[in-house]
């Protein structure tokens, strides 16, 4: 009898409480998990938690390839969620799409505020149109960053990183004399040796203007310092100053640097989160800006990472919802929140100058990690280091990625795999030109 | 004359059938056909629209030396594979079948991979060939860099091709067990009346009367290791090292899915069905002729 009316009393409170809260639901899709994941689920609790209007249901969809092939596939039954994160380079992909609600008419329209221009410009151009305004959030950013044994620098006579590839060539071939095994570790990653790579040297990865002036770009890197790069690479495997080290072969690059094994790490700031975790006290390490060839100036690095899209078809309470959800991510405190539990930047100058003045920099584990921002905004961007806008992009890093196996393996040299990348990416981007006839980019 | 049992009223047939031919359709023939219209278009990956551009994805396909190196690939992974596991299971099932000790125990526990998804073994063989950590790496002892299958792409084939063997092997040895148990005692016993020794037995008298079974066999396994080994490329290599690896099947998911290149995966989707069906139609045509059902 008691259990009964417990039980209605439960019932009735339910249905009470579920009409007092008629918050309106929308959904977000993302491409991170593990630890990243948990965090973005943070920021979504944080905003449920900040008012009581909208309720955004945060669900990870596996890495960024699986979250935008889930929501092509929801797009296409009509069960998409409003809000997908998309990987930088997915932006051509989504702008062409014509399902994009872009999030400077979002804001707009939702009387929102927002200052555009203090987004930080290595990364609102990566997801601008050709008026400068930004389609997509900038959400979780990054940039490339070289991460040295501090330790291991020591013992060669040396405190500070290398700023040129010579130089570097030259710690590598110090710390193989003083008897390290593993100076450096290496993988491929079309993202440091190619992208990141060409926009610190200004060197062009495609003509017009790395595809930012139409279609019809073709990609050129086989004929850049990239090529150059490439080739000193493999020489620096070959004399054994570099070790390869992926996940398939046991540790990975970052793991291996983080274990001491190996003095040097390639990788993107946000690992500096991960890294820290891992090393402890073992020894000292930091990070540093790429190094560039002598007689070259260096230019700002570009963004990497992801930003936030929405899509069309939703209801105007489910956008108001996903511009208050913006308006919170854009504030300080989501910045400093964001930059704490991960190795991500701020995006805002904004927010970076609200972490500078509260000190994040100064010790560690944060300090370093300005240095990302430093890279970032080293030069105003010009026109080559605005960032990547061509299609299908994923396809030609898979493409680069795969042609680099066949130079490690020892199957190609560096210039005809280079060769073979290239016309191979130009045969993915005739194929998207025509996919998207008579469309031309915002 | 024999009689033949049939319904009088055909629709009480057709509403039998009909839930199995709803399913077929709708989880066969209904994408079949999707694919088969984007083979023939420029599909966008949002629907934006789409052209016709007739038989453009298939010159495309059939243009590009990768692909046509990935059908050689498919080709030398199924027949490898299937040759592997086939004849490690009959040889395990011959053993089962005389007997042996233990056999109780093995004909159950034989049958365990089997349950085993594919991804989920092909994580467990990542770890036993791993170069550095892996059972494999006792390779590396013998001659340094012997073997490294993030970097040779001979070792990394060899690598799937020993997952897909290995999860191949009990499916095919329930089927062999099944068939030698099926032979009668008496001619078993008659051959050793003869004074037929046990190898004499097995080769004149077993693998003839299995013939059925080995021919059932060869055609699954062929067909699973064209289309089902997906998730063992995916977890184990990747495709890699360079392209290695990248079976028909696995260059449809890189090319569609991560690409977002529907159209051509689409055509490449054809091929392969179309490739699939051949090679059935010439198993049953000149295989099965030599094949004596009892």
């Amino acid at each position: 009898m008691q259990k009964t009316l417990i039980a209605s009393t439960l019932a009735l409170l339910a249905l009470t409480t579920s009409a007092m809260a008629e918050k309106v639901k929308f959904e977000y899709w993302y491409g991170l998990t593990g630890q990243l994941g948990d965090q973005v689920q943070a920021t979504c609790d944080r905003f449920n938690a900040s008012q009581d209007k909208y309720e955004i249901s945060c669900v990870s969809q596996g890495d960024y390839a699986t979250a935008l092939q889930n929501t092509i596939a929801a797009f296409r039954a009509k069960k998409h969620p409003t809000i997908v994160q998309g990987v930088e380079v997915s932006a051509p992909d989504l702008m062409l799409s014509g399902q994009v609600y872009p999030a400077y008419k979002l804001m707009e329209d939702h009387g929102i505020d927002i200052d555009w221009d203090s987004y930080f410009p290595g990364i609102a151009n990566y997801y601008a149109d050709s008026a400068g305004r930004l389609w997509s959030m900038p959400f979780n950013s990054s940039t490339a960053m070289m991460y040295w044994n501090v330790d291991a620098y020591k013992s060669i006579g040396r405190d500070e990183a290398p700023e040129t590839w010579e130089e570097y060539e030259q710690v590598l071939r110090e710390l193989k004399e003083a008897g390290s095994a593993c100076p450096a570790g290496y993988a491929p990653s079309s993202w440091v040796d190619l992208e990141q790579f060409s926009m610190v040297h200004g060197e062009p990865i495609a003509t017009k203007n790395n595809g930012y002036e139409g279609l019809d770009a073709e990609v050129v890197f086989n004929t850049t310092l990239h090529a150059k790069h490439m080739k000193n690479i493999k020489r620096w495997i070959d004399e054994g100053l570099l070790v390869i080290k992926t996940r398939e072969t046991g540790l990975s690059e970052r793991d291996a640097f983080a274990a001491g094994e190996c003095a040097h790490y390639f990788g993107s700031i946000a690992s500096h989160q991960a890294v820290t975790e891992q090393v402890g006290e073992g020894f000292l390490w930091d990070v540093a800006m790429l190094p560039v060839y002598e007689g070259t100036e260096r230019k700002n690095s570009v963004v990497g990472g992801a930003s936030l899209w929405t899509l069309s078809g939703k209801t105007e309470e489910q956008y108001r919802g996903a511009a208050e959800y913006f308006k919170f991510l854009a504030k300080p405190e989501s910045a400093e929140f964001w930059s704490t539990v991960t190795g991500y930047i701020p995006v805002t100058d904004e927010g970076f100058d609200y972490l500078v003045k509260k000190g994040f920099y100064d010790e560690r584990p944060y300090k370093g990690r300005e240095k990302a921002i430093e890279s970032l905004t080293y030069t105003p961007v010009t026109p080559l280091t605005r960032g990547i806008r061509l299609g299908n992009f994923v396809q030609i890093r898979a493409e680069w990625t795969s042609q680099m196996q066949a130079v490690l393996s020892g199957q190609k040299t560096p210039q005809e795999a280079l060769d073979d990348a290239v016309s191979r990416s130009n045969t993915i981007l005739r194929k998207f030109e025509r996919t998207y006839a008579g469309k031309t980019l915002p | 004359m024999q009689k033949r049992a049939y319904f009088k009223a055909n629709w009480l047939a057709y509403l039998f059938i009909a839930p199995q031919l709803l399913i077929i359709f709708v989880f066969f023939y209904w994408p079949a056909s999707q694919a088969m219209y984007w083979a023939f278009t420029l599909e966008q990956p949002f629907g934006g629209g789409n052209q016709w551009v007739g038989l453009d994805n298939f010159k495309a396909v059939f243009s590009d030396e990768t692909y046509w190196a990935s059908i050689w690939r498919s080709i030398v992974f199924a027949v490898l594979s299937t040759g592997l596991a086939m004849s490690i299971a009959l040889v395990l099932a011959l053993f089962a079948d005389r007997q042996l000790r233990g056999y109780r125990f093995f004909r159950v526990g034989m049958i365990w991979p089997y349950a085993i998804a594919a991804p989920a073994a092909a994580l467990a063989f990542r770890f036993l060939f791993n170069p550095q950590s892996g059972v494999f790496a006792y390779l590396n002892t013998l001659s340094p860099g012997l073997w490294n299958p993030a970097l040779s792409g001979v070792d990394a084939m060899t690598a799937i091709i020993i997952t897909q063997a290995w999860k191949q092997v009990s499916y095919s040895f329930i089927f062999f067990l099944a068939g030698l148990q099926s032979i009668p005692r008496s001619l078993i016993e008659a051959g050793s009346m003869d004074g037929a020794r046990v190898m004499r037995r097995m080769v004149d008298l077993q693998l003839p009367l299995l013939a059925p079974t080995i021919f059932f066999l060869l055609v699954i396994n062929m067909t699973d290791s064209f289309t089902d080994s997906f998730g063992i490329v995916d977890i184990l290599t990747e495709g890699g090292p360079a392209r290695a690896t990248e079976l028909m099947v696995y260059k449809i998911y890189v090319d569609g899915f991560q690409g977002l290149d529907y159209s051509g995966a689409a055509a490449q989707s054809l091929v392969l069905m179309g490739l699939v069906i051949l090679m059935t139609f010439f198993q049953f045509r000149f295989i099965e002729r030599r094949v004596h059902y009892t």
